[in-house]
């Protein structure tokens, strides 16, 4: 079993990460940080409005950047018959929507927190809102994947899934981006212990609720 | 592979408010092949896809003893990813090893290197085949099988179904052209539509 749960995962991430049309890992990267550019264009050089700022507009665009995948996410695999080839082979679905969560986590939320640096800089943030973006990015990230993963398989299938998907998201992803940007104020730690407790909330439902989605979907 | 077996007992089967086909109750045993035959829409490819336990049936019962393997329209192979690495992810999947001597019957050797989403129709359904072989099913569920391939390899096509017939699995044909197979039944869901 666990060979298999290798199998998959391996599959998963060179999809995510290297798929060759979609961009693959690095357009939520780009985008990411194309946002970060742009703020300070957008509000003027204004250095202390941008480093109070800054922390938050790093949460939006990560959410925002998160939602980039979500059309590869699920759909395609329904599409091409793999998701029926694995249940014949007594893979369940809450299997493959776990694995993918993880897929989709790694290819996403590491290379986030690694372009956090340069948008930090872009926007002028101190050392200690920046540590605190990273933890919260790490805390908050893993709850956007499986966010993610189970919207994709609740919209596969649909004509402009892609687009809904996206708009379903952004409302459930609100708690996240709550804790998350609130642990940048004064006394906000506790938001990332929030920001944690909404994430994995969130990791224990995907792999229920999108698999459940993915054999709706079958029918 | 031995000791395959499918019993379904007076199944019916309904897409959306259409009663496709109802009191189906057929036995197969170890070694037998059945070719499903009927018109476009008549519920081939759902009695497939039930006998899979893809899709519920609407009444009745189905038992399918053993690993089942299913080819239909879809190759399951990644689109973006070389022939070569897409049937290595089902090998792993399976378990199983290489099997060159496969590949070299299904004429894929030379394709290896090229990604999937450049075959053609006949040359993904020639993958599709591949993929099923490495899986050891006992029971085959083959849906319009010969659909895209040329005369060679749908005569190949027909043969691997006989050796595994031979070997003692099971073959469920859903097709609409003549499948060349010794021993073969025949149902036609004309005969169970309502």
């Amino acid at each position: 079993m666990s060979g298999r749960i290798l199998a998959l995962l391996k599959r998963d991430l060179l999809r995510l990460l290297l798929g060759a049309r979609g961009g693959g890992a690095l357009l939520p990267v780009l985008f990411f940080l194309s946002v970060a550019m742009l703020y300070p264009f957008a509000v003027g050089p204004d250095a202390p409005l941008l480093a109070r700022t800054g922390g938050g507009v790093i949460w939006v665009a990560a959410l925002l950047a998160a939602i980039l995948p979500l059309d590869r996410l699920v759909e395609p695999d329904l599409e091409m018959g793999q998701f029926d080839q694995w249940a014949l082979r007594g893979i369940s679905e809450e299997l493959v929507i776990a694995v993918r969560v993880l897929a989709h986590w790694l290819s996403f939320g590491p290379p986030l927190m690694l372009a956090a640096l340069p948008a930090a800089a872009l926007l002028g943030l101190e050392g200690h809102t920046l540590l605190t973006v990273e933890i919260g990015l790490l805390a908050g990230t893993p709850g956007l994947a499986a966010l993610g993963v189970t919207v994709a398989a609740l919209t596969a299938g649909l004509r402009g899934g892609a687009a809904l998907a996206g708009l379903l998201v952004i409302p459930m992803a609100v708690p996240v981006l709550i804790f998350g940007a609130g642990s940048l104020g004064a006394g906000g730690e506790s938001g990332l212990a929030l920001a944690a407790a909404a994430s994995l909330v969130l990791l224990a439902l995907a792999p229920f609720a999108g698999g459940a989605a993915v054999r709706a979907a079958r029918n | 592979m031995q000791g395959a077996s499918i019993a379904i007992d007076d199944l019916a089967c309904r897409r959306g408010d259409r009663l496709l086909f109802r009191g189906l109750s057929l036995r197969l045993r170890a070694g037998e092949a059945l070719r499903v035959v009927g018109r476009n829409g008549i519920g081939k490819s759902s009695l497939l896809r039930i006998v899979a336990g893809l899709a519920p049936p609407f009444a009745g019962k189905v038992n399918a003893e053993g690993a089942i393997g299913l080819v239909d329209e879809r190759p399951a192979l990644d689109p973006a990813r070389t022939l070569g690495e897409a049937l290595a992810f089902w090998r792993q999947i399976d378990g199983a090893g290489e099997r060159n001597g496969d590949l070299g019957r299904l004429g894929l050797e030379a394709l290896l290197d090229v990604p999937v989403r450049y075959l053609s129709t006949g040359q993904k359904k020639r993958a599709a085949l591949a993929r099923l072989l490495g899986q050891e099913a006992g029971i085959w569920l083959l849906d319009e099988p010969l659909n895209g391939l040329d005369t060679h390899a749908a005569a190949l096509a027909e043969a691997l179904t006989a050796e595994h017939c031979a070997a003692g699995g099971i073959a469920l044909i859903a097709s609409h052209q003549p499948f060349a197979l010794p021993g073969m039944a025949t149902l036609a869901l004309s005969d169970y539509t309502t």
